[in-house]
């Protein structure tokens, strides 16, 4: 089960992840992704809820690494759980997206460019 | 235990010789009376031989009668009818003679008179007998427990009433008249069950009243013969005395008679009960399933011409909209221009609802009948068809009277819909199952193509030793491994894991493989295979979809290995001469994430020389986070503890140690994901 809601603030839009994504429940991530970039503001991707993600979940993420890239979008992926952080690690995601222990430094992150 | 039909014959025989028994007995006594001969019988020996006669009546046509099991009414009362007219021919034949001889001494000869008595004596009980059995039938039809208690009661009062005729009673003795009053009343107490005049059509009803008067003309003449020879002849045996007979007489005579009051007053009601008969068979032809093959038009059909019968409806459509999205238009005495300037004058929203396929299952009766403003229809039903809760369609029917629908035929109408949209409904579940079915066909093929994509035995020189393990959780996996020799001491090795599951995540592993076996030839350094890899995959693969994969190129030559991580969970190795288990530390990328140039920054290539007894463990990521019931990880301590545990045992070994710790934590068989771990020993 996943739920994810949009908060937009001034500069920055947050999106917040409960649950796990697995397969099934990537697409709703995919979706909400999608639509977030269609606002062309920034993104903080609040993590820290998430307890699970698959390889779905992180094909994901990567599918839009390009797509952010190309409407000079940022993305920062905040409030990893150990466990959920190092499945980004393995995977060398975490070389390519930038990830923040939590929202206020995030935030920082995105405010400091 | 003997057959029904032997039971049959013995009853019969039985009851022939009994009747020649007791009718040669009484003409004996009667011959000794009247020649005032001394004689030693008593009368009750051939009352007795006559009890067991109409006993074995009784067995016989029980047997014979009851033997059938699909009875229909009009065949019993058939039987009725010609057992009468047989009795009826041989006492009619019998009269002739009298008529005949009329004077003569011969006719007054009191033995021939009592001979032919008896003859009219054992055939009028055959009759009776015979049809107090269908009576009997007919009564009982769909009895109740209570009634079948009467009915033994009734019977056991008839048996006592043969018991009492016994000892001679004579007619209107008050004794006599008290037991025949007593066993009349309960004829016709029993006589108002008349449950299977219901079951007669029109014309059947009037051929039971045709059958059932005659049995009545045929009971008239049997009593009036009867009571001729006990007014003008000296009788040996007057069955007019017999309790018995006259009971069984009366009540045959009252069954007859208010049986056919009873189907006469309900020839009216006939029309109904065959329309409710028919509605009954239209939802028995409604609820039979689609058979495989054939089209859900023939429900609509079946449905349209059943509902218009059921409600005299003078016109009517059906519109469906198919599961492929394909429009039906059934129409019956509707032209379909017509249905436009119809659907136009409804004045009722609810239905105008149903029509254009807006119907709300909302609570509440919704209305669905309304008036119309239209030069020929007046009225109009419309109900909507539902399957899987959502309106397909919508039934329509038309009258030319105003207000033409009652409560009752909308009920019908409802019931009709929805033994049809369950028939739909099954018909398209059916369908759906046997497409699932034939995907899980294909998923098998595409297993077996899959595990043929898994190399069957790894060559490897005496340098070292490998084996490995790999189970899908679906029917297809994403799990890859693979060594190739690529000179003489030289090999590599490969482990994979594809994003995802099932035939997309084969059809990438086999992708994976291909590219693997083709590098592999090119003699590159691990760097350069994981770039080409990673530009060849970012061409095909998925915009999701990505791999995880470890490559390692062994020199038994040099004991070294070269190798680089792309995104796969770190190796595990074991140092045999420091005796230390660990991860590799090396950074990557998984292969098919970053779909451009500059993926080779990414790529970071390791050295490592190994000695004799060094272990190297591959897995994938399904072994590290397999979950048990607690919702705890398998995790990388729990595998490096069992490769700990077992480091000093052959490859094989230290597998199966690995993979019974991983299922002992489990707790089951059950995967939730691929496994896959390659062991190699040097």
């Amino acid at each position: 089960m996943i739920e994810i809601s949009n908060t937009e603030e001034e500069n920055v839009q947050i999106l917040k992840v409960i649950g796990d994504v697995d397969a099934s429940s990537s697409i709703h991530l995919d979706s909400a992704l999608a639509e977030a970039i269609e606002k062309n503001k920034n993104i903080i991707v609040d993590l820290g809820q998430l307890n699970y993600i698959s390889s779905a979940g992180l094909g994901v993420f990567m599918s839009y690494l390009k797509e952010l890239d190309a409407n000079s979008l940022k993305l920062v992926l905040s409030g990893l759980n150990e466990k959920v952080f190092h499945v980004f690690e393995i995977l060398g995601l975490d070389q390519l997206l930038t990830i923040k222990e939590d929202l206020d430094k995030a935030r920082a992150e995105l405010n400091e460019v | 235990m003997l057959s029904d039909k032997l039971k049959m014959r013995i009853s019969l025989i039985l009851g022939i010789l009994s009747w020649m028994a007791f009718t040669y007995l009484d003409l004996y006594l009667l011959f000794y009376q009247k020649n005032n001969l001394p004689i030693g019988l008593t009368n009750y020996v051939p009352r007795i031989l006559q009890t067991i006669f109409i006993l074995s009546l009784f067995f016989f046509y029980r047997y014979r009668i009851t033997k059938a099991e699909n009875f229909n009414f009009l065949d019993l009362l058939w039987k009725v009818f010609v057992t009468g007219l047989i009795t009826t021919i041989v006492s009619l034949a019998i009269r002739s003679f009298f008529m005949v001889f009329g004077n003569s001494a011969i006719a007054n000869n009191l033995l021939l008179i009592n001979l032919f008595y008896h003859i009219n004596i054992g055939l009028i009980t055959a009759f009776l007998v015979s049809t107090f059995i269908i009576w009997k039938k007919l009564i009982l039809y769909q009895k109740s427990k209570l009634l079948m208690q009467f009915w033994n009661l009734f019977e056991y009062s008839l048996l006592g009433g043969l018991v009492f005729d016994i000892i001679g009673y004579q007619q209107l003795d008050p004794v006599y008249n008290a037991v025949l009053v007593f066993l009349v009343l309960q004829g016709l107490v029993l006589s108002f069950n008349l449950k299977w005049v219901a079951y007669l059509n029109f014309k059947q009803k009037w051929k039971s009243i045709l059958f059932i008067v005659l049995v009545g003309i045929y009971l008239w003449h049997f009593f009036t013969n009867l009571t001729a020879f006990s007014k003008n002849y000296t009788l040996v045996l007057d069955l007019l005395n017999e309790v018995f007979i006259i009971a069984i007489f009366t009540f045959i005579f009252i069954y007859a008679v208010v049986s056919i009051l009873v189907i006469i007053f309900n020839l009216p009601t006939s029309s109904v009960f065959e329309r409710k008969l028919k509605e009954a068979m239209d939802f028995q032809r409604l609820s039979q399933s689609i058979p495989a093959g054939q089209n859900e038009e023939q429900v609509y059909e079946i449905l349209l011409d059943s509902s218009m019968s059921a409600v005299f409806a003078d016109g009517a459509w059906l519109e469906i909209e198919g599961e492929d999205g394909e429009h039906s238009f059934v129409t019956r005495n509707v032209e379909e221009h017509e249905v436009n300037d119809i659907k136009i004058s409804v004045k009722n929203a609810s239905v105008k609802k149903i029509l254009s396929t807006e119907f709300d299952r909302s609570p509440g009766s919704q209305k669905i009948t309304a008036a119309l403003k239209h030069p020929t229809f007046k009225s109009i039903m419309v109900l909507p068809i539902m399957v899987k809760s959502t309106q397909v369609g919508s039934l329509v029917l038309l009258k030319e009277v105003s207000d033409g629908f009652n409560k009752e035929m909308i009920n019908i109408i409802s019931t009709f819909v929805n033994q049809a949209s369950i028939s739909v409904e099954n018909f398209r579940l059916i369908n759906e199952a046997i497409e699932n079915e034939r995907y899980q066909e294909e998923l098998k093929i595409a297993k077996r193509v899959q595990q043929a994509l898994l190399p069957s035995d790894l060559e490897h020189n005496g340098k070292f030793d490998i084996c490995a393990y790999s189970v899908a959780a679906d029917e297809v996996g994403g799990d890859y491994y693979d060594l190739l020799k690529l000179e003489e001491e030289k090999y590599a090795l490969i482990i994979g894991d594809v994003s995802g599951k099932g035939t997309s995540a084969a059809f990438h592993m086999s992708q994976m493989k291909g590219i693997f076996h083709s590098l592999s030839q090119l003699n590159l350094n691990p760097k350069d295979f994981l770039v080409h890899a990673n530009s060849a995959l970012s061409r095909c693969l998925e915009k999701t979809s990505f791999i995880t994969t470890s490559f390692y190129l062994i020199d038994t030559s040099r004991n070294q290995i070269q190798f680089s991580r792309a995104g796969h969970c770190p190796s595990l190795f074991y140092c045999k001469q420091d005796g230390t288990t660990e991860y590799f530390q090396n950074k990557g990328l998984g292969l098919g994430i970053l779909r451009n140039s500059d993926f080779h920054k990414y790529v970071q290539v390791n050295e490592l020389n190994y000695s004799e007894g060094d272990v190297l463990v591959l897995y994938t990521d399904g072994i590290t986070e397999a979950t048990n019931s607690n919702g705890e990880e398998f995790g990388y301590d729990r595998l490096k503890r069992s490769l700990e545990k077992s480091s000093h045992q052959a490859p094989t070994q230290i597998k199966e140690g690995i993979i019974k710790d991983l299922y002992d934590f489990l707790g089951t068989t059950d995967l939730n994901d691929d496994y896959t771990v390659v062991i190699l020993k040097f």
